[in-house]
């Protein structure tokens, strides 16, 4: 096994033994899917003009974002945080990987261990209980399982910035803090991007946030045809490179400037 | 041909500084102040292969910062830093494969694991090969008698028996050079020891270089041929020990049981240090006057029932180095 599989293995177990965060945020995650559907349905009901989703989509849609609501970069690496606290950090430094890619991996292990916990049984639940349906063809199926992928690395692009931000400001309460506002709302993770004014839509589907939920949500609803499976997953992937680009040199600067915590 | 060798390294750091109280916070976040350390005031040497340094200082000297340095962690603003022919800063991945590191304050295993589980992890991270791996490991392991560790979440582990974990920890890779920064804060006795043997023996069987940094002078005593002092940045003094104790202190400590309690003793070539009970203590300069001479002409002023003579204790000739730099 190389390094950095070794390092994901390991965190990836170390993070499954959560069992009560998971629970946890399954009951809030249902609670809040509950939420937002009766939301939409009292607009649905209230309003006779043309909405660009229907009822069972915009459904179908929010139980999706519950279900991969932890696969979105909207926090840091606890570990990773009270490395940088105490100093601990330095150790990381001493191991013969590259420091990027190492906490890249680390940032898959703690997008994919919470969700796989969590995203089964409540999307069972979800299925038999609450209207959530299947994708609308084996294309998008397809489709949605490749965007999922490009929006698992998209979102590692993501936290790895956030975590070496935490160089600089060491407690990162202020990233945790606008870093899940921010995430929530412009990929569509709140309300679908096809609700949004046009003008909002334009900025918002450039931005990569969207390439998180809105991409892989709407083509498993056939609401994006799978035949844009290419053009979206080049968005993905250009943002995914261009942030590694910028957490790299981020990471390269911080290094230059490092002082270690606690002696 | 040296295997490190280091020239005139600076490292300065930033600290920000905030007035004290209410105000002071919040003019903080108007306008920062910064206070510039310099940790590393063009400090040089070069080290053997095989060789055992002590390397030490008072607190905030720049030990750990040297350690960190040299160890491709921190970055120095400039200077010369060469080990095996790698720049630790410019080439970490490589450099850091070589060496091994323990910081006495800190752990390398990971605290949920454990022990064996931190070790194949860094088997795996380091790339050792396997069979290789477990020869080095059953012999570390049995040494340093770990066996029944093995099993236990580190964090369940006692300072010693931690320490002795991630000396292992630190070896498994067969590194050549190991640094080694305060391992022995907080040991108890026995572990002291047995730390202190096991790194004698590792250094000579196997040629190991290591640097260690500590405050127990006992550690520098027991280990080291050479110990390089630091203070304020700058290298002080380099040598072995014995130089260290002839150019700072080459007077001896005769320590006098008397028959009698509370006896005055005066000689014109020593004075008195302590007085207790039936124990007197006088330090004398060798060079002045002869042990023996000094030794008869107390004993002729009154029975003694039993003496020795000592060096003064290295804390000692260091406080007084210290002293001498005004540090």
């Amino acid at each position: 096994m190389s390094g950095y599989q070794a390092l994901v293995s390991a965190r990836f177990r170390a993070l499954l033994q959560y069992r009560s965060a998971a629970i946890a945020g399954f009951t809030t995650q249902i609670f809040f899917g509950l939420v937002f559907v009766m939301v939409f349905e009292a607009f649905f009901r209230s309003s006779t003009a043309f909405q660009p989703m229907t009822l069972p989509e915009v459904t179908t849609y929010i139980w999706l974002g519950q279900a991969f609501l932890v696969l979105q970069p909207w926090n840091v690496d606890r570990e990773l945080q009270t490395m940088v606290r105490s100093g601990g950090v330095t150790y990381e430094l001493l191991r013969p990987l590259d420091l990027y890619f190492a906490w890249f991996t680390r940032a898959i292990a703690l997008r994919t261990a919470p969700t796989l916990l969590r995203s089964a049984p409540l999307l069972t639940l979800a299925a038999l209980f609450m209207g959530f349906q299947a994708p609308e063809s084996w294309a998008a199926g397809i489709a949605f399982a490749i965007t999922m992928f490009g929006a698992l690395l998209l979102s590692c692009a993501i936290t790895n910035p956030l975590s070496i931000s935490l160089m600089w400001t060491i407690s990162g309460e202020g990233v945790t803090g606008f870093a899940p506002a921010i995430v929530m709302t412009l990929s569509g993770m709140i309300v679908p991007i096809p609700f949004f004014p046009d003008w909002a839509q334009t900025i918002v589907r450039i931005l990569p946030f969207s390439g998180l939920v809105d991409t892989p949500y709407r083509l498993y609803l056939g609401h994006l045809p799978a035949s844009d499976l290419p053009i979206l997953l080049a968005h993905q992937l250009l943002w995914t490179l261009a942030l590694i680009f910028l957490g790299r040199w981020m990471l390269s600067r911080a290094l230059k400037r490092m002082t270690v915590q606690g002696g | 041909m040296p295997q490190i060798v280091v020239e005139n390294l600076i490292k300065t750091y930033r600290i920000p500084e905030r007035r004290p109280g209410i105000w002071g916070a919040l003019v903080g976040v108007a306008k920062r102040t910064y206070r510039t350390v310099q940790a590393l005031d063009g400090v040089s040497f070069s080290i053997e292969p095989g060789e055992l340094v002590g390397y030490i200082g008072p607190n905030g000297a720049g030990k750990s910062t040297t350690i960190k340095v040299i160890s491709g962690i921190l970055n120095p603003d400039s200077g010369v830093c060469e080990i095996d022919g790698l720049v630790p800063w410019e080439n970490r991945v490589a450099h850091v494969k070589r060496i091994g590191v323990v910081f006495g304050q800190r752990t390398q295993l990971w605290w949920d694991l454990p022990v064996i589980e931190s070790f194949d992890l860094l088997r795996d991270i380091y790339g050792v090969d396997k069979d290789e791996y477990l020869e080095t490991k059953n012999e570390l392991v049995e040494r340093l008698d770990i066996e029944d560790l093995l099993d236990v979440p580190v964090r369940l582990l006692s300072l010693g028996q931690r320490m002795r974990c991630d000396l292992v920890a630190a070896l498994l890779h067969k590194p050549s050079i190991l640094f080694l920064d305060e391992p022995t804060v907080g040991l108890d006795s026995v572990s002291k020891l047995a730390f202190r043997d096991f790194i004698r023996d590792f250094n000579k069987e196997r040629g190991l270089t290591v640097i260690l940094t500590t405050h127990d002078m006992d550690d520098i005593e027991a280990l080291c041929n050479r110990v390089m002092v630091i203070g304020n940045g700058q290298i002080l003094s380099d040598g072995p020990l014995d130089e260290l104790r002839n150019r700072f202190g080459q007077e001896r400590l005769l320590t006098v049981d008397f028959v009698e309690e509370n006896v005055h003793i005066s000689d014109p070539n020593a004075t008195v240090v302590e007085q207790s009970g039936h124990r007197t203590k006088l330090r004398f300069n060798p060079n002045d006057v002869p042990a023996s001479d000094l030794i008869s002409r107390v004993a002729a002023q009154h029975p003694l029932r039993d003496l020795f003579v000592e060096n003064p204790p290295i804390e000692e000739i260091i406080a007084r180095i210290y002293k001498e730099n005004q540090l």
